[in-house]
C-alpha cells in the first residue's frame, strides 16, 4: 500500500514537471512575442526616437548644509556661482561657436576649447562646463544673444562659503572632489564621481547630515537645444545645517590671541563636554581647497614649519609638562604619600642614585608644601612624590581622567597620546623600567604625550571635581527650516573617583598659581572673575642653559591649563603655544583671554539684550585695551620674572 | 568523499550552459561601460573575477553530497532568520545615532541567502510530507509559516523584489508538489479581502505611497519612468539584427540607466537585435528546462524538489528582469543571474547551479 502510493506519488510530480515546462515555454514565448512587437513591429518608431533623442536628464546638485555656531550665527554657507556650459549635440560649428563666445564675453578661447576637448568622451546631451564663476554681466550678455548660441546654458551650482575665511579651518574643514578610493568605500555609495563630499574637519564628519539629496530635471528640448517641455523634476533636497558648540566670538579672539604664534587651544564647558572654542593655529582658507589650489599656495602650507595643515587641538601630541602635576598630586593625595601639611624642602635639585635631577629654580624653593608647590611650579617637590608612588599609580590616576586615549569627538584623526606604565615599556623595549624614568614622568615629561584636547578635559574634570563629558562640537541638527532635527545630550564618559576633599586641595593649589604672590600663572588672571590654572614648559630636547641661540624647532613648548570662576566653574580652557618657551609668558595670556572674551560674550545678554551688534562690537573692543594694558601692572614684577623661568 | 563514478556524471551541459551565458555577460558589460570613466579596475575584468569566484563556490557545493542539507535545513534556515533578524534591530540602532555604522554589507546578505536558505527549507518539508491527491489548506499552513517570517523580515528592510522573489520560489515549489484545486481557489479568495484589509487598516499613508509607487513607477520620481522610456527605446531600436557591438547609442550616450547591471539586457538588445535576444533567450529556456529535467530524472524527492526551487529562483529572476527592461513590468532591482554585472547575484546563482549539479550528479546513487 505505502509502496503504491510513493510510486504515485513519483509518477504525478514527474508528470507535473512536464506541466511546469510549458508554462515556462508560455511564458517565454510571451516576453518573445513583446520583444517582436519592440524590435520588429516598431523598430522603425523606436529608431528614429533613438536617432533624435531629445530627452534630456540633468541632475541638479543640493544646496549642502550650513554651519553655523552656538547663536547660530553663518560660519559656512552657499553662494550661487555661474558657469558657462555646452550642449556639445546641440552645436553645428564648435570653432565658429567659440570664437563667438570669447568676443561675445571676452573669456579666452584657448581655455574654453581646452576643457571642451577634456570632455569628449562623455555623452553628447551632457553639458560641459567651458568657464566657471562668470559674473552676473556675462551671465545677461548670454541670455540676451540666447538665439545666436545654440547649445549655449548657463548652469548655476552652489559654491561653499566660509564667510570668516580661515577661521575655524580645522575644525571646519572643507569639501573637494570624491576620489576614487572613497568612491568604492560603502558610506559614498550613493555617490558619483565629480561630486563633491567633506573632505575634513566637520564637512567630513558630518557629510551625512550636510550633503542633501541631490534632484535632476527631465526635459524635452527642440533642435537647438531650447527647453520645449519639463517632462518631470524632482527638486533637490537641501542637506541638514549643523549648529556647533563653539561661539564665534570667543573663537575669533582665542585665534587672534595666538597671533602669528603655531600652537593650540580648547575651551570647554565643564559642565556639559560643550567645546566653546577649538583653535589649531595657524590655519588655512578652506575655500582655496574646494577650488584649484594655487601650487605656490599648497607649496608654502606643507613647508611652513608651523604646520598649518595638522589639527593640533585633536592630533598634536605634546609632553603636558608641569600641567601634569595636577595629576601627580591627586594620585599621591589618594595614596596619602603626601597630605594637606607635609612639606619637601627643595634646595633646586634632587639625587637619585648617581643621577641629579634640576628644578627649573636652581635657587630651590626652600620649604615647600602642596600649595606651594603647584603655585611655583617645584619639580623636586614631584621629583620625592613621583618616587614615591611610582610609575604605575601615576598612570592608574592619568587613566582615571582618560588620559591616553581618544576622547571621541566628532572629527577625525584624534590621537591617543600616552601614559607609560612599566607594562608598556617591558612590551615595547623589552626592557624594565627605571625607577630614574619615574621623575621626569611626574612632571609631565619623559614618555608623557597629551593631546590640547585632553587636557582641556582633564581640567574641566578637576574644576567638576570628577565627572567626564565627552568633549563634542556639535549642538545639534537643524533642517532647512530650522527645525531641530537631533540635539546632542551631554554624555558622561568617565568618572575620576578621587575624594572631595583631594579636589579642593589641588583647586586652591591651582587657585594660587593665578592668584597669588610668586604664582606662575599670573598672566591669566581677570579683574572680576577669579581665575585657577596651572602653568606647563615641556622640553623638545635637553638644551637646557643655551637658551638664547636655541633654534626655533628646538625651543621648548608652553602650556597652561585653566578654570574659571573658581567658586563655580563654568569653563576649562587648555593652552599649548609651540616652542613658546614658558607656559606663564606665552600660554598664560592667551588663556585669560579667552576666558575674557567667555565673560564678556555672557555680559551683554544680561545688560542690553536689544543692544545693536555694532555698538556691542566696539564695547567689548574697548573694553580689551584697557585690560590688556592692565594685566603686568597687576601682576607682582618679581613673580612676573619667575613666570618666565617656569 | 569526490567517486570517480561522480565525475563521469559530471553535468556539462548545465556548466557549459552557465559559462556560455556568462561570457556573453562579460562581452556585454564591457561594451556597457565602455563610455564610463573607469574607477579602478574595469567592470569586465571584475565580473571575471567573480565569474571565477562563483564556479569555485559552486564546485564546492556540488561536493558535498545534498543530502546532508536536509539534515542541516532548519538549522540553517534559523541561522538566516537571525541574521535577518539582527539586521532589522542593528539598522534601528544606527538610525539614531550620529555615527553611522556601516550595515551595508549585512542588509543585503542574508535575504540573498534566504533564497538559497527558503528552496532548502521547503524541500525538506514536503520530503517528509505526502499527500494523495495534492495539498489541503491545513498541509500549506505549516511551510506558509516558515516562509512569511522570512518574507516579512525582509519586506521590513526594505526590500520587496526579494521578498517577492522568496515568495515566488516558495510558491512554485508548492505547487510542483501539487494542490488541490480547492487550495488554490481558497486561496485566492482568501488573499483578495485580506489585501484588503490590510490596505484600509494596517498600511500607514507613506507605506501605501511606496506601494503606489512600486506598482506604479511613473507617479513618483522621474527616474523611473524615464528609466523604462529610454530602455525601450534601446531595445526596440536595436531591429532584427541590432547596431553592432559598442555600436548601440542609447548605451553608449549613456541614455540607460544602470546599463551594466539592472539594464544588462537592454544594451545586448540594442546592439544584437532581435536575433541577439532570441539566441539569449534559447539559451535561458534550455538552462531552465535543463533544470527541470534535472527534477524529473533525480529519484529522491528532496532532489526534485531542490532542482524545482533552484530552478524556479533563475527563471523568476530572468523573467522579472526582462520583463522590467521591456516594459512589462514596473522597476525592481531584479538583476538577471549570470547575465548583468555585480558579485552578490553571482554568487546566489551559482551556489544554486552547484546545488543543481549536486542532484544531476548523484542520480545515479539510489
Amino acid at each position: 500500500m505505502k509502496e503504491r502510493r510513493f510510486v504515485r506519488e513519483v509518477l504525478e510530480s514527474k508528470q507535473r514537471i512536464l506541466v511546469l515546462s510549458f508554462i515556462v515555454g508560455a511564458v517565454f514565448f510571451l516576453l518573445l512575442a513583446r520583444l517582436w512587437h519592440l524590435q520588429i513591429l516598431n523598430a522603425d518608431d523606436y529608431q528614429a526616437m533613438s536617432e533624435n533623442n531629445r530627452l534630456r536628464f540633468v541632475p541638479v546638485a543640493a544646496f549642502r548644509g550650513a554651519i553655523m555656531d552656538r547663536s547660530g550665527t553663518v560660519l559656512v554657507s552657499n553662494r550661487p556661482s555661474f558657469s558657462l556650459a555646452v550642449v556639445p549635440q546641440e552645436v553645428k560649428d564648435k570653432e565658429a561657436l567659440l570664437t563667438q563666445l570669447s568676443s561675445l564675453l571676452g573669456i579666452e578661447r584657448g581655455e574654453m576649447a581646452e576643457r571642451w576637448d577634456k570632455n569628449k568622451g562623455r555623452a553628447k546631451y551632457y553639458p560641459i562646463v567651458l568657464a566657471s564663476n562668470i559674473t552676473r554681466d556675462q551671465v545677461e550678455m548670454v541670455e540676451e544673444n540666447r538665439l545666436r548660441l545654440p547649445g549655449v546654458e548657463i548652469e548655476m551650482k552652489p559654491v561653499r562659503e566660509y564667510s570668516n575665511g580661515v577661521l575655524a579651518s580645522h575644525l571646519l574643514g572643507y569639501i573637494g572632489e570624491i576620489s576614487e578610493k572613497e568612491l568604492n568605500l560603502k558610506n559614498f555609495e550613493d555617490y558619483n564621481p565629480g561630486d563633491y563630499i567633506g573632505k575634513n574637519g566637520i564637512e567630513r564628519a558630518l557629510e551625512n547630515e550636510l550633503h542633501g539629496e541631490d534632484g535632476g530635471r527631465q526635459f524635452e528640448v527642440d533642435a537647438r537645444g531650447r527647453v520645449l517641455r519639463t517632462i518631470s523634476e524632482t527638486h533637490p533636497t537641501v542637506g541638514n545645517s549643523v549648529v556647533l558648540t563653539i561661539d564665534a566670538e570667543i573663537q575669533k579672539k582665542a585665534e587672534k590671541a595666538f597671533g602669528e604664534q603655531a600652537g593650540a587651544a580648547v575651551a570647554m564647558d565643564v559642565n556639559s563636554g560643550e567645546i566653546l572654542a577649538f583653535v589649531s593655529n595657524p590655519g588655512f582658507d578652506p575655500a582655496l581647497f574646494s577650488g584649484k589650489l594655487p601650487p605656490d599656495i599648497w607649496k608654502g602650507y606643507l613647508e611652513d614649519k608651523r604646520r598649518p595643515l595638522e589639527n593640533k587641538a585633536l592630533s598634536g601630541q605634546y609632553p603636558p609638562g608641569s600641567t601634569f602635576k595636577i595629576v601627580t598630586a591627586l594620585a599621591g593625595l589618594q595614596d596619602s604619600v603626601i597630605n594637606d601639611s607635609s612639606s619637601v624642602n627643595c634646595g633646586g635639585s634632587y639625587s637619585l642614585g648617581t643621577s641629579t635631577f634640576k628644578c627649573w629654580n636652581r635657587r630651590g624653593h626652600g620649604n615647600t608644601n602642596l600649595r606651594k608647590s603647584l603655585r611655583e611650579s617645584c619639580d623636586v617637590y614631584y621629583y620625592q612624590l613621583g618616587e614615591k608612588l611610582g610609575v604605575d599609580k601615576i598612570a592608574a590616576a592619568s587613566k582615571a581622567f582618560m588620559l591616553g586615549s581618544p576622547l571621541g569627538v566628532e572629527l577625525q584623526n584624534e590621537k591617543p597620546g600616552l601614559i607609560p606604565t612599566s607594562e608598556w615599556k617591558l612590551e615595547r623595549f623589552g626592557k624594565r623600567w627605571f625607577q630614574g624614568e619615574t621623575l621626569p614622568v611626574a612632571i609631565g615629561q619623559g614618555y608623557v604625550l597629551t593631546t590640547p584636547i585632553q587636557l582641556a578635559s582633564m581640567i574641566a574634570t578637576v574644576a567638576n571635581e570628577g565627572t567626564i563629558y565627552r568633549p563634542h562640537l556639535v549642538k545639534r541638527i537643524v533642517d532647512a527650516d530650522g527645525k531641530t532635527l537631533r540635539e546632542t545630550k551631554p554624555e558622561v564618559i568617565g568618572t575620576a573617583s578621587f575624594p572631595k576633599e583631594s579636589f579642593r586641595l589641588v583647586k586652591q593649589g591651582l587657585f594660587a598659581v593665578v592668584n597669588e604672590r610668586g604664582g606662575t600663572g599670573a598672566q591669566s588672571r581677570l579683574y572680576d572673575v577669579r581665575v585657577a590654572g596651572k602653568t606647563g614648559t615641556s622640553q623638545v630636547v635637553k638644551l637646557r642653559d643655551s637658551k638664547r641661540s636655541t633654534p626655533y624647532q628646538f625651543r621648548d613648548h608652553a602650556l597652561f591649563v585653566a578654570f574659571a570662576p573658581f567658586d563655580k566653574p563654568e569653563i576649562a580652557v587648555a593652552v599649548v603655544v609651540e616652542h613658546g618657551e614658558h607656559g606663564g609668558s606665552a600660554a598664560a595670556p592667551i588663556a585669560g583671554r579667552i576666558l575674557r572674551a567667555y565673560f564678556e560674550s555672557k555680559k551683554p545678554a544680561r545688560k542690553e539684550p536689544a543692544g545693536s551688534s555694532k555698538a556691542g562690537d566696539s564695547d567689548t573692543e574697548s573694553a580689551e585695551e584697557p585690560t590688556g594694558a592692565a594685566e603686568p601692572a597687576a601682576v607682582d614684577g618679581a613673580a612676573d620674572k619667575d613666570a618666565a623661568n617656569d | 568523499m569526490i567517486d570517480r563514478r561522480l565525475l563521469t556524471n559530471f553535468d556539462w551541459v548545465l556548466a557549459g550552459l552557465v559559462v556560455v551565458v556568462c561570457l556573453l555577460g562579460i562581452m556585454n558589460i564591457y561594451s556597457a561601460t565602455n563610455s564610463y570613466k573607469i574607477v579602478g579596475a574595469a567592470y569586465y575584468t571584475k565580473q571575471f573575477y567573480w565569474m571565477l569566484t562563483g564556479i569555485t563556490i559552486s564546485l564546492l557545493v556540488c561536493s558535498v553530497d545534498y543530502h546532508l542539507l536536509e539534515d542541516l535545513s532548519y538549522w540553517l534556515y534559523g541561522f538566516i532568520v537571525l541574521l535577518l533578524l539582527a539586521v532589522l534591530i542593528f539598522g534601528r540602532a544606527s538610525m539614531g545615532a550620529t555615527r553611522w555604522l556601516n550595515l551595508g554589507l549585512f542588509n543585503v546578505q542574508p535575504s540573498e541567502l534566504m533564497k538559497i536558505v527558503i528552496i532548502i527549507t521547503i524541500a525538506r518539508f514536503f520530503n517528509n510530507f505526502h499527500t494523495i491527491d495534492g495539498l489541503t489548506i491545513k498541509d500549506v499552513l505549516f511551510p506558509l509559516g516558515i516562509l512569511a517570517l522570512p518574507a516579512a523580515l525582509i519586506m521590513k528592510q526594505p526590500d520587496l523584489g526579494t521578498a517577492v522573489l522568496v515568495v515566488l520560489i516558495a510558491v512554485s515549489m508548492t505547487f510542483y508538489v501539487g494542490l488541490r484545486w480547492s487550495t488554490i481557489v481558497t486561496f485566492t479568495l482568501v488573499t483578495i479581502p485580506m489585501a484588503w484589509i490590510g490596505w484600509s487598516f494596517y498600511l500607514r499613508p507613506y507605506q501605501k505611497n511606496r506601494v503606489l509607487d512600486f506598482l506604479n513607477p511613473e507617479r513618483s520620481r522621474l527616474g523611473s519612468g524615464y528609466h523604462i522610456i529610454q530602455s525601450k527605446i534601446a531595445v526596440g531600436s536595436g531591429g532584427i539584427t541590432g547596431k553592432g557591438f559598442i555600436q548601440g547609442t542609447q548605451s553608449q550616450l549613456k541614455f540607460l540607466p544602470e546599463q551594466h547591471t539592472d539594464f544588462a539586457f537592454s544594451v545586448f538588445a540594442e546592439e544584437w537585435g532581435f536575433v541577439g535576444c532570441l539566441l539569449l533567450m534559447i539559451l535561458y529556456l534550455l538552462l531552465i528546462l535543463w533544470g527541470l529535467n534535472i527534477a524529473r530524472r533525480c529519484n529522491d524527492r528532496f532532489g526534485g524538489l531542490l532542482a524545482v526551487g533552484v530552478t524556479a529562483m533563475l527563471f523568476w529572476h530572468f523573467v522579472i528582469n526582462m520583463g522590467m527592461v521591456i516594459g512589462l513590468f514596473p522597476v525592481v532591482g531584479v538583476p538577471m543571474p549570470f547575465f548583468s554585472y555585480g558579485g552578490t547575484s553571482m554568487i546566489t546563482s551559482m551556489v544554486g547551479i552547484g546545488l543543481l549539479q549536486n542532484v544531476s550528479m548523484r542520480r545515479f546513487m539510489f
